[in-house]
């Protein structure tokens, strides 16, 4: 069952926080965070992706890999260095993509917290500078900016049947 | 699309004001001294936001020659909105798969719970170890 949507907010000028409900105690959640063949059957994008590497060392001072590739042989990859595990409640590691679209190195933490059976996951992400972090949002992230466009594609819609008719 | 191309477009609708003249243009061509009524800014100030959108290809410019009228180009906006959308549910996506694993991680641990409670003698419990 689906537990809820996914919320995206930003805190403070350099933070992007996301929450989701997980219709799950918060031991198994935190397994699928951490366990290399249960990240790689889940964290995969969008349609046509996988996760050939998924390479974690849960340990303080460990690093962590994740690559995924494209059917069309494009290939994108991130890691970093976990700063503190407090299991099943906390992870907070560095991140860095391959080839980073905004300056510098992230710090993403990871928080779990367990209610009734069901856990709120909230995953933080600091960035090293507000440019950076606005980087991000100007991807479209941020659900609130998509919805801002959704606008314009609806005013562009009306604006293609308005082209189809007169042409 | 290319990266840069997509970087331009949305760099491009990163801006109110951009965002409100290719509404405007959404409802047909127009002069730049008509985008600049409705804004407190200088012919200039537009202009520039023009060049912006001319760059990214979000507009370009119609045939009359003296009015030179701005207006709207409606595939490469079609394709940021596109892309946009797509990656907008990729996110939601990996954590509807998510929900999934873990429906099926709480399963196989109800089924396993299951034995071991019904695995009292030693045999059984052999068999599961």
């Amino acid at each position: 069952m689906s537990s809820g949507t996914l919320k995206v907010t930003t805190r403070g000028d350099r933070e992007i926080v996301m929450t989701r409900v997980l219709d799950a105690p918060r031991r198994l959640v935190f397994d699928a965070f951490t366990k290399p063949e249960l990240v790689k059957r889940w964290l995969l994008g969008p349609p046509g992706w996988s996760m050939p590497v998924c390479e974690i060392d849960l340990r303080v001072g460990g690093s962590y890999r994740y690559v995924w590739r494209h059917v069309n042989g494009n290939e994108m990859g991130m890691g970093g260095v976990y700063r503190e595990i407090v299991a099943p409640e906390r992870i907070v590691a560095t991140e860095k993509f391959d080839e980073s679209w905004y300056p510098g190195e992230a710090v993403g933490t990871l928080m779990l917290v367990e209610q009734d059976g069901k856990t709120t996951i909230t995953q933080t992400v600091l960035y090293e500078s507000r440019e950076a972090r606005d980087g991000v949002l100007k991807s479209p992230m941020e659900s609130g900016v998509a919805a801002g466009y959704d606008r314009m594609a609806e005013l562009l819609a009306s604006q293609m049947q308005k082209e189809a008719r007169e042409s | 699309m290319t990266p840069d191309r997509l970087d331009a477009t949305f760099a491009a609708l990163a801006d109110p004001t951009r965002r409100a003249i290719l509404a405007r243009l959404a409802s047909g061509e127009a002069s730049v001294m008509e985008l600049a009524e409705p804004f407190a800014m200088s012919q200039p100030a537009i202009s520039k936001h023009l060049k912006v959108l001319e760059r990214a290809g979000l507009i370009s410019r119609g045939r009359d020659a003296q009015r030179r009228p701005r207006r709207l180009e409606a595939k490469p906006l079609a394709e940021a909105t596109d892309w946009l959308e797509r990656y907008r549910r990729v996110l939601e996506s990996n954590f509807q798969r998510l929900d999934a694993l873990l429906d099926q991680m709480k399963f196989e641990e109800k089924k396993r719970g299951r034995t071991k409670r019904h695995g009292k003698t030693p045999i059984a419990r052999r068999k599961h170890q």
